[in-house]
């Protein structure tokens, strides 16, 4: 069955090609430092299931010891100017985007066809098997049509991931905090906090420490889905569903959303704050979570009000 | 009370600016010991859950084909796009993305769009060159920073309300364990008015940035 192996294979194939890409750019004096970095992201996309629980560990030590000492630089190969751009542009016109509209428009069909045929794919990474086809097809059309040298496109995708350089593994180091707090837990000391600071018979109490808890403990974490369990068992089963009988599906769902709000303003969740202003070339790197505060704290409101109407109607 | 001291050294981390990596790695040292795990178990804790989490850096996949797109000039084509087009302001572009981000997220399409996939290539140049045309100087952080900001609010506010998202099936299991049975149709639901309310939001700050281009113009 077609499943997380395939997408894994290209992404280490992919990452061995930028590793190898890195060691040979002799103008950029920190190359062995970005190529050793790809290399170990190869190795643990590539191997990762074979060397077991410690050697992954292992793993990530060498990644946090190469970005740690600063080891990782932008890598110095040539691309095109913007005058050349521009005059691509034009003489290409609009078909230029086809190939970037490949993408979704296979992982969309993939993701109909492979439900259809379900023996096929991994039902659990549809949307991502069908991503990845849709990149190789956009890949084949890429070299049919600007007949680029093999390499090329390797190059320019090392480019943008220079670009992001070591946050490219952040979010995945702290998904991975997650699981070493929720083995020590975290969770339940966070959520006896949480649950002492409700004033005694107050509904308006235990809704507000639920919904601002949520968006606090997800910024800490980074994550909603690690803040759920926690505020869910200290404060929305006991009081908000067992004392005052609120609607389950109401409190959890817009619980998690509260959480959503916290997601949209720490550095703490980088593959949505921190890794596109890395991508997008920003100058200050808090610049994506200052154009979503005034839109999450609003919402954050919203959601307070919204549990405390719909969920105990 | 111990085992908080992890939290302590991220946010302590953070703020003196050690490198993220470093810091994380240490937090979850400190948080292990303060736990009383030996320094293998959380070593191999930490590698088995960093395995298992592969898929979150899975998309870089896109970035070969992105970076020669760019490299041929899809940026710059992209950018001629929105100034030939009358009327396109960056306001109005990125309600509209907004929009798309959240129909095609409640309909589980989450990655079909991306930082990677659709904001550095397509959204991005095109906000900021309609918002040049607004009167807003060229090189600053905020329309890209608002795009990847319109990307994300319409990701999170639409992907809820997919009954088969990781959230969703997350909430059924919590629910489980309580004994509480509850249909993903059921929790989907309810996420339909926090979606309303970021898209008038978020759409009534973009639409209010539209006004303020056009007032200082």
């Amino acid at each position: 069955m077609i499943g997380t192996n395939f997408i894994y294979a290209v992404a280490g194939l992919m990452f061995a090609g930028f590793a190898v890409l890195s060691a040979i750019d002799r103008d950029n004096p920190k190359r062995f430092g970005n190529a050793g970095f790809y290399a170990l992201l190869g190795v643990s996309f590539l191997f990762g299931d074979r060397i077991g629980d410690i050697g992954n560990g292992v793993l990530v030590l060498g990644l946090v010891a190469i970005a740690g000492t600063g080891a990782m630089g932008r890598g110095a190969r040539g691309t095109t100017g913007p005058v050349e751009r521009q005059a691509e542009a034009t003489a290409r016109g609009n078909r230029l985007f086809l190939p970037a509209l490949v993408i979704p428009a296979t992982a969309l069909l993939g993701t109909l066809a492979f439900t259809a045929v379900p023996a096929l794919v991994d039902p659990k990474q549809i949307t991502l098997v069908a991503l990845t086809c849709g990149v190789i097809l956009a890949l084949g059309i890429g070299y049919a049509w600007f007949r680029p040298r093999p390499a090329t496109p390797f190059a320019e995708g090392l480019r943008l991931m220079d670009s992001v350089g070591w946050a490219a593994v952040l979010p995945q180091m702290l998904a991975s905090l997650g699981a070493v707090f929720a083995l020590a837990g975290v969770g339940q000391v966070v959520g006896g906090i949480a649950g002492a600071a409700i004033p005694d018979g107050s509904l308006i109490g235990a809704v507000l420490v639920y919904a601002l808890g949520m968006a606090a403990f997800t910024m800490v974490m980074g994550n909603a889905f690690a803040a759920f369990p926690v505020m869910f068992a200290a404060v929305a089963m006991p009081l908000l569903i067992g004392r005052y009988g609120g609607d389950p599906a109401v409190i959890a769902a817009i619980g998690m959303l509260a959480g959503f709000c916290g997601t949209l303003m720490t550095p703490m969740a980088a593959n949505f704050n921190l890794v596109p202003a890395a991508l997008l070339d920003l100058k200050d790197k808090s610049a994506v979570i200052r154009a979503q505060v005034p839109t999450a704290l609003p919402l954050l409101a919203v959601n307070i009000v919204l549990l405390y109407w719909l969920g105990f109607r | 009370m111990l085992v908080l001291a992890g939290i302590a050294v991220i946010v302590a981390g953070f703020l003196l600016r050690f490198n993220p990596l470093l810091v994380v790695a240490v937090s979850a040292l400190v948080t292990g010991l303060a736990a009383g795990l030996d320094p293998l178990a959380i070593l191999a804790a930490f590698g088995k859950a960093f395995n298992a989490n592969r898929y979150v850096s899975a998309i870089y996949i896109v970035l070969p084909v992105i970076g020669l797109l760019e490299r041929h000039g899809l940026q710059e084509r992209a950018r001629g796009t929105i100034a030939a087009l009358k009327g396109a302001t960056v306001g109005r572009l990125l309600i509209g993305y907004l929009l798309f981000r959240q129909i095609t997220a409640a309909l589980g399409l989450t990655s079909i769009a991306g930082p990677a996939q659709s904001v550095r290539p397509l959204v991005a140049p095109m906000a900021q060159a309609a918002a040049e045309r607004q009167g807003v100087p060229p090189g600053g952080d905020a329309i890209p920073a608002m795009a990847a900001a319109t990307d994300n609010i319409g990701l999170f506010f639409g992907e809820d309300i997919f009954i088969a998202i990781g959230s969703i099936l997350l909430m059924k299991g919590v629910l489980e364990g309580y004994g509480i049975t509850i249909q993903p149709l059921h929790l989907s639901l309810w996420a339909i008015p926090t979606a309303i309310a970021a898209l008038l939001i978020h759409g009534g700050r973009l639409w209010w940035l539209d006004r303020r281009l056009a007032r200082s113009a």
